[in-house]
């Protein structure tokens, strides 16, 4: 019960990380199935090996929406939640009751999502959802699940996109201004100002989406006078800052694990906020490079071109501080280090392909080619994923009190990072090969037989590289006790103890400078000086209903849903063509933001002398 | 009633930022605006693309009456002062005052409301001008509609913060919801003011 109604940020954060992980477990698993599906070409009659037509398109359909938007955002929500508090030295954040709130609508939108395997329906028009194709005349039930799903989960990210922005302004401990923010808080308030602006055009879009299949509105209807280029304007500007939501994170957390490990402070500080600031600004400038082969005309696409083409410029002056950081440092190749320095060059090959793909001439060469899947595979998973496992062994020990086991950690790395570049290095060629994307199967002796046997194989060495992290968590329960400091930390987070107290500082720390638990260590001292008399802790109450309110939400999606569906039973055919499920799901939560705007949480306080108690 | 007076001379001058939570809320609620001003955006983008694609049904030219629009213009238009007397009188501490010029922001939002009803149905039911008629008419429903269920929503909301101060009284707890329900007020009639010139000036000219 107590997982289902609590408040606390960093408890929220396991649950982002639970949903998370598990989610990525599903999408690794599609994503094994597509590898497998592509292992073998069509055999001598035409006749697939494994997989049918149908059946891919769903895969591979779920697989990329499964990603991004129920592994990736959640897991970076879950290190948002874990982290920037205890690095801004706040109690908690702004808003505990809308966080638990953005927890629960993402995981259940993620859940309606993923009903559709158990209803036969999948989504089935891959994750970019292009009309016509997505309208009710070339696909069925899936696309509501696409469009309603994410529209639930996409509330919760806005939510805790703005839970964040207020947490960093509002509350940052005594002393810490703008500029002694520790990167990755930087990182995160950049992140959720690009959610704020990016999420709610997604929002649009898929409403028009379900207007369009529910109740025949002509947005996205060419017949009648809609524009089905304009789902992919809404949809790319949303899509591309979507991409920069999740990378500056990753950024961050780089820009935290190297300076620990190379034990120097990081390179050219301000000009990486500096840096930061302009990708997010630039990620709203460059969406139409989603589209250069639409037919947009020649000055659209060199515009877009160029404005891809400077991203490059912020992300070379990240680069380049990553490196000088670690030139001349006293390096500890710890697992989170590992990760951390070995995305340095995985991210830059991504970035490089990116920087071709840029080139609309060039694009009308690699658009739709496995060239394209090689690209977004190298920023994502050599990007993300690697800064992602590397914050995950980082904070491990803040988050849950025990330590990962190392040498299975450095296995897991070495199986992950090769399994990675095996998978994805040669389907750039495979692409530059003419082999298309989104193809459930090829024609043999085209010259593609022997690359896709050794890109599935790469897929093998990854999934064991995840399967021995599975392992190493589970053996971390019996792990050992994690120390308050484990890896001579510089920021905040690592002054107090791990796994951190509900109330996270007894007494708010006074920060004197960027890295200001370094500081103090280096005037020898093994604590923050306290901002703050010891004084009794306001706490908010923990509430359930969050959980019902999504609750609601999550019924009504089924509602709408099925409304127009012949069911075999009068009763339920009555109960949803009449809308009284909608209206019933809606109505649970307006009743759930009655009560919480007429019952005032007073919340309660931790006594001075209970503190004193826990020393 | 001595009582609730002394409550209110404790209470600061701008009792919606007198608390941490006050603040938090008001700073995050212009966020919130913020997200919805994309949100409009979009709409208003989608409407800009698709205004021209009428097929068989009426267009902007042939439907809008700016008589009825320019009266809902200005009855939204007034209510908007009339929620800034209300957080005056809050300022003052005049519950009694506040609560009246609320009354007035809902019964002039309720005018506007009743206006755009008459106005839909007079679409759908003598200019055969419904939401699937064309792609013109589908984003028409879904710029203007979603503004007027704005608009209903605050109705319903400001009401309900009506009640709530009866029973709570002004309190710094109370104080930045009806603050941030004035916001929200203001911009929605911001985002019409663009609905009437997007929309309706435009619509009209052809």
């Amino acid at each position: 019960m107590d997982w289902l109604t609590t408040v606390d940020h960093k408890k929220i954060g396991i649950l982002y990380f639970a949903a998370g992980g598990f989610f990525f477990i599903v999408g690794g698993i599609e994503a094994l199935l597509i590898r497998l599906q592509l292992m073998f070409p069509m055999g001598a009659n035409g006749e697939s090996w494994f997989l049918t037509g149908q059946t891919y398109n769903e895969i591979m359909t779920m697989h990329g929406t499964t990603m991004i938007f129920l592994a990736a955002m959640p897991l970076i929500f879950g290190l948002m939640n874990a982290v920037v508090p205890l690095q801004i030295g706040a109690r908690d954040v702004a808003f505990p009751f809308l966080n638990s709130l953005g927890f629960w609508t993402f995981f259940f939108g993620g859940v309606l999502l993923n009903i559709s395997w158990f209803t036969g329906t999948v989504p089935d028009i891959g994750w970019t959802a292009y009309a016509p194709l997505s309208g009710s005349e070339f696909s069925g039930t899936g696309s509501d699940y696409y469009a309603i799903g994410l529209q639930i989960a996409g509330i919760g990210t806005l939510v805790g996109g703005i839970n964040f922005l207020v947490t960093i302004i509002n509350m940052r401990a005594p002393g810490m201004t703008f500029m002694r923010m520790p990167l990755f808080t930087w990182t995160v308030f950049i992140t959720s100002g690009i959610i704020l602006f990016a999420f709610p055009a997604l929002a649009v879009g898929l409403i028009y989406i379900t207007f369009d299949r529910l109740f025949d509105a002509n947005f996205f209807v060419t017949a009648t006078g809609g524009n089905a280029v304009l789902w992919e304007h809404i949809f790319w500007i949303f899509g591309h800052p979507e991409v920069y939501i999740l990378i500056l994170p990753a950024f961050g957390a780089i820009s935290e694990i190297l300076p620990t490990f190379a034990r120097k402070r990081l390179f050219g500080y301000s000009s990486m906020v500096f840096a930061t600031a302009l990708i997010g600004f630039l990620s709203f400038m460059v969406w139409a490079h989603h589209m250069f082969t639409v037919g947009m005309g020649d000055i659209a696409n060199a515009l877009f071109g160029v404005a891809t083409m400077l991203i490059a410029i912020p992300t070379g002056i990240k680069v380049f501080n990553w490196l000088f950081t670690i030139w001349g440092g006293k390096i500890q190749f710890t697992t989170a280090m590992l990760y951390a320095t070995s995305f340095i060059p995985t991210f830059v090959m991504g970035g490089v392909t990116g920087v071709m793909l840029a080139i609309p001439p060039a694009d009308f060469q690699f658009h739709d080619s496995y060239f394209v899947v090689a690209h977004f595979h190298y920023v994502i998973v050599g990007g993300i994923v690697l800064s992602l496992l590397a914050a995950v062994y980082y904070w491990w020990p803040k988050m849950f009190g025990r330590m990962l086991n190392e040498t299975l950690g450095k296995w897991s790395f070495w199986l992950f990072f090769s399994g990675f570049h095996l998978t994805f290095f040669i389907q750039h060629f495979l692409g530059l090969w003419g082999m298309p994307r989104r193809v459930f199967t090829y024609l043999p002796n085209q010259g593609w037989d022997t690359a896709n046997f050794v890109s599935t194989i790469g897929a093998f060495f990854m999934a064991a590289g995840v399967i021995v992290i599975l392992l190493n968590v589970i053996i971390s329960i019996k792990g050992p006790k994690a120390p308050a400091d484990p890896w001579d930390g510089r920021t905040l987070e690592w002054s107090i103890a791990s796994p951190s107290p509900e109330y996270n500082f007894k007494q708010l720390p006074l920060v004197r400078g960027l890295d200001a638990f370094w500081l103090e260590k280096m005037d020898g001292k093994k604590e923050m000086t306290p901002a703050e008399p010891l004084g009794p802790i306001h706490m908010p109450s923990a509430s359930i209903l969050p959980f019902f309110m999504s609750l609601g939400l999550f019924i009504a999606g089924f509602g709408f849903m099925y409304r127009g569906y012949e069911f075999d039973s009068a009763f339920i055919n009555n109960l949803f063509g009449n809308n009284i499920i909608a209206i019933c799901g809606l109505a649970i939560t307006l009743v759930c933001m009655f009560l919480r705007s007429v019952y005032d949480d007073h919340g309660y306080h931790i006594e001075v002398e209970e503190l004193q108690k826990e020393g | 009633m001595s009582h609730a007076e002394a409550h209110l001379d404790k209470l600061p001058p701008e009792p919606e930022k007198a608390t941490l939570e006050g603040r938090n809320k008001v700073l995050g609620f212009w966020l919130f605006l913020g997200g919805e001003t994309v949100l409009f955006g979009t709409l208003f983008a989608t409407f800009i693309a698709l205004r021209n694609s009428t097929l068989d049904g009426p267009s902007g030219v042939e439907l809008f009456s700016l008589s009825i629009t320019a009266i809902a213009t200005f009855i939204l238009l007034t209510s908007s002062l009339t929620s800034v007397f209300a957080i005056q009188a809050m300022h003052h501490k005049n519950i009694k005052n506040m609560l009246i010029w609320l009354g007035v922001t809902v019964v002039l939002g309720l005018g506007f409301l009743g206006l755009e009803i008459f106005e839909f149905w007079e679409y759908v039911n003598h200019e055969s001008f419904g939401f699937t008629t064309s792609a013109f008419s589908s984003s028409f429903y879904a710029l203007v509609g979603f503004h007027g269920a704005h608009v209903a929503l605050g109705v319903l909301w400001i009401s309900l913060l009506m009640i709530q101060i009866k029973k709570k009284g002004l309190t710094t707890v109370t104080a930045p919801k009806i603050y941030v329900a004035s916001l929200y007020w203001h911009f929605i009639d911001v985002v019409w003011v663009f609905i009437f010139t997007i929309v309706y000036l435009m619509g009209k000219v052809g």
